[in-house]
């Protein structure tokens, strides 16, 4: 199992992102400007502030040459995650539904919060239970998930949020506490908590590990089948 | 083909999607004696010059802003 982690100018959590993958994995980092995946199985858009998060988070970073090589990927049915920042990218990019709004305190939040698994059925929360509360950093400002009513529904009936802040924990008003997202297909996952973050008990949790393990897991099976 | 025309895009939160920049100013202004202030909202403005003003909408389409949560005006 390899996972390939983005390195656009401005990302801060891919070394984060390739230590926690490391701990499951290969981890290998993809540069922004490469269009060679060089293999991976998996690829991670990591947190941060890519390009400079001008115009709109991740807004300019969708355009990077390794993005157009990431969106075929996910075309043909491999897996990427992305985090933080690494979702807005996404979501700019037309990979994921919904987009990402400044948060409703207009502040910056950085604090450990609680997250349900709703669906344990998935590539990225197959290592997890329904129901399992997981704890996991947040650190943002533009964080509150936003769609529009008809497509909330949608994601919500097709089984497309994967995690939600527990109740009374939603830092930043994303509606429907909606803190994970997946794409129709179920290969592109979407989240503001920071996984990577929450690898070791030194750190508060390790709760961020079930997600890679889930890749991994995921993968593996894949191949075996 | 001398003739780049100057343009202005504005961009602002679609309607009734929750503006709490426009909320915070709208809160300020009466706390600096400015009464009977209502419905503000904070959007962004960007000037550029174009060759071809008819590329402007699909420009703000695909990057200037994002339609799920903007709505954008072009003046040239």
């Amino acid at each position: 199992m390899k996972f390939g982690v983005v390195r656009f100018p401005g990302s801060c959590d891919d070394d984060d992102a390739l230590l926690a993958a490391g701990r499951v994995g290969e981890a290998t980092i993809l540069w922004h400007a490469d269009r060679d995946l060089q293999g991976v199985d998996a690829v991670v858009v990591p947190g941060g502030f890519s390009y400079g998060d001008y115009l709109r988070a991740g807004a300019i970073a969708r355009f990077a040459p390794v993005m157009e090589e990431v969106a075929e990927f996910a075309r043909d049915g491999g897996l990427v995650l992305g985090i933080c920042n690494g979702f807005q990218v996404l979501c700019e990019a037309g990979l994921l539904p919904g987009a990402l709004l400044p948060n409703v305190s207009l502040r910056f939040v950085c604090r450990q919060v609680s997250v349900d698994v709703i669906h344990a059925d998935t590539a990225f929360t197959c290592a997890c239970e329904a129901g399992q509360t997981l704890s996991i950093p947040v650190k943002h400002t533009t964080g509150r998930f936003y769609a529009p009513d008809v497509e909330l529904d949608r994601l919500d009936s097709g089984g497309q949020v994967l995690l939600r802040y527990a109740p009374g924990q939603n830092p930043n008003g994303s509606l429907r506490d909606i803190a994970g997202v997946c794409n129709e297909h179920g290969n592109v996952f979407g989240l503001m908590p920071h996984p990577e973050h929450a690898v070791d008990p030194l750190t508060g949790s390790s709760d961020g590990l079930s997600i890679f393990e889930s890749m991994r897991a995921h993968v593996a099976g894949r191949v075996l089948v | 083909m001398s003739g780049a025309v100057r343009a202005r895009v504005l961009v602002r939160p679609k309607a009734g999607i929750l503006d709490p920049q426009g909320q915070a100013v709208e809160r300020a202004l009466p706390a600096l004696g400015f009464a009977g202030v209502s419905n503000v909202h904070v959007g962004r403005l960007i000037e550029l010059e174009v060759e071809d003003p008819d590329e402007l909408p699909e420009m703000c389409e695909r990057l200037l802003a994002n339609p799920l949560i903007e709505d954008y005006e072009i003046e040239t």
